[in-house]
């Protein structure tokens, strides 16, 4: 049984496929994947998770309002929240930090740094 | 003198007579004992003095400068070493850095191949290389063209950052694009900064080949704000977009018009048969 449970939450199949082939690398996660916010919301009422990822520009739920809720809620306050977005404006980092996400990863994405920030928020 | 008197006299001399060779035994051993101590006294000497030979100061310097000398050369083998090492350790953590690199290009260009070849449908496949080249390469504004082989012109069908019906209709051989599709280079453009987005001249033109044969070109316009240059792994991308999506549009194609051509065909039997 693996000890630390992660919701990649990204509309893209290209993406999320890329997201769990660079996380499949670090022993002693279980991956689960949602569509959008709304999926991830779904998933997360479902199943107690450690750390999720999120896109920001998803149909139906962006990941912003998906940061803001999950923040909200009593049971995910300090779950760990990293945002891989195309937006690369500081503003735009700012806000999702003020929001309540732990970091903020920009596309192209690099497999290795998401090994890093799973592996350093999750205390690995 | 009585005779009683005389056995004294006798007793006491046969007492002192015992007593004087006791004394003399004793006196023997201790001349022997004498003897023996002189004896190890000479031979402590005579050690002593050769110790004192042997060690003069100038052979205890020598020996001690060879003692220094070896020790400099062990020191000098251990800082050898140490830096031997050190390199060693640079270059496998060199190594490593290039491994996780070409790793990380590795799982790109497979996961882009894979998505690439992960449908027939021509609407998903234009949706995942539009995919690749904003996810994996990091461009903002981006159009697919497609070459319509009866009238030679290059014709946007999909789009990023722009509405594809703002691109302009190119024949082939006609400017940069059309150049480019004609002769099926990929173009990139010299010197990004200070770069002003002209639809008919983009930053980088990619032909997208099946073998020699050009089906359409991938043009981009800008690359997202923290994307200031092309990485190596971009040229790769484009290399494998140029021929794999090339393929996955063809294939798509050709499915969607035999699945096309199916259905009329039913049809057709479906009136004939009722």
């Amino acid at each position: 049984m693996s000890p630390y449970k992660v919701l990649i939450v990204e509309d893209s199949p290209t993406m999320r496929q890329l997201i769990v082939f660079a996380l499949k690398r670090v022993r002693g996660l279980t991956l689960v994947e949602a569509n959008d916010g709304v999926d991830g919301l779904k998933k997360l009422s479902g199943e107690k998770f450690d750390l999720i990822f999120t896109d920001i520009n998803m149909p139906i739920m962006d990941g912003l309002k998906l940061v803001s809720l999950v923040r909200n809620d009593p049971g995910y306050k300090s779950v760990p929240i990293v945002i891989i977005t195309t937006e690369g404006a500081n503003e735009d980092r700012e806000r999702a930090l003020a929001l309540g996400a732990n970091d903020y990863i920009t596309k192209p994405i690099q497999t290795a740094r998401i090994v890093d920030v799973a592996k350093r928020l999750l205390n690995m | 003198m009585t005779e009683k008197g005389e056995d004294r006299v006798t007793k006491r001399a046969e007492e002192f007579l015992q007593v004087f060779k006791k004394g003399a035994e004793f006196t023997q051993d201790l001349l022997k004992e004498n003897e023996r101590l002189r004896f190890q006294i000479l031979k402590m000497e005579e050690g002593l003095k050769n110790d004192l030979e042997d060690a003069s100061p100038e052979s205890e310097t020598e020996k001690l400068r060879e003692r220094i000398a070896e020790l400099e050369r062990e020191k000098q083998q251990i800082i050898d070493r140490i830096k031997e090492v050190e390199a060693e350790n640079l270059d496998f953590a060199n190594r490593y850095i290039d491994i996780e690199t070409e790793n990380n290009n590795l799982a790109n260009l497979y996961i882009a191949s894979y998505q690439l070849h992960s449908t027939l449908d021509f609407k998903e496949v234009l949706q995942i290389i539009t995919e690749i080249i904003i996810n994996l390469i990091g461009a903002e504004e981006f159009a697919i063209m497609l070459l319509d082989e009866k009238t030679n012109k290059l014709q946007a069908v999909a789009g990023e950052g722009l509405d594809p019906g703002e691109v302009p209709t190119i024949s082939l051989g006609e400017g940069i694009i059309g150049e480019m599709a004609k002769t099926g280079e990929n173009y990139f453009i010299e010197e990004m900064d200070g770069y002003i987005r002209d639809l008919r001249h983009p930053v980088v033109c990619i032909p997208l080949k099946i073998k020699e044969h050009v089906i359409g070109v991938i043009v981009i316009y800008k690359l997202l704000v923290q994307k200031s240059r092309f990485a190596e792994v971009d040229y790769e991308l484009f290399t494998l977009l140029a021929g794999h999506a090339a393929t996955a549009i063809f294939s798509s194609k050709l499915y969607s018009e035999s699945e096309r051509k199916l259905s009329t065909i039913q049809g057709f039997l479906d009136l004939m048969t009722k």
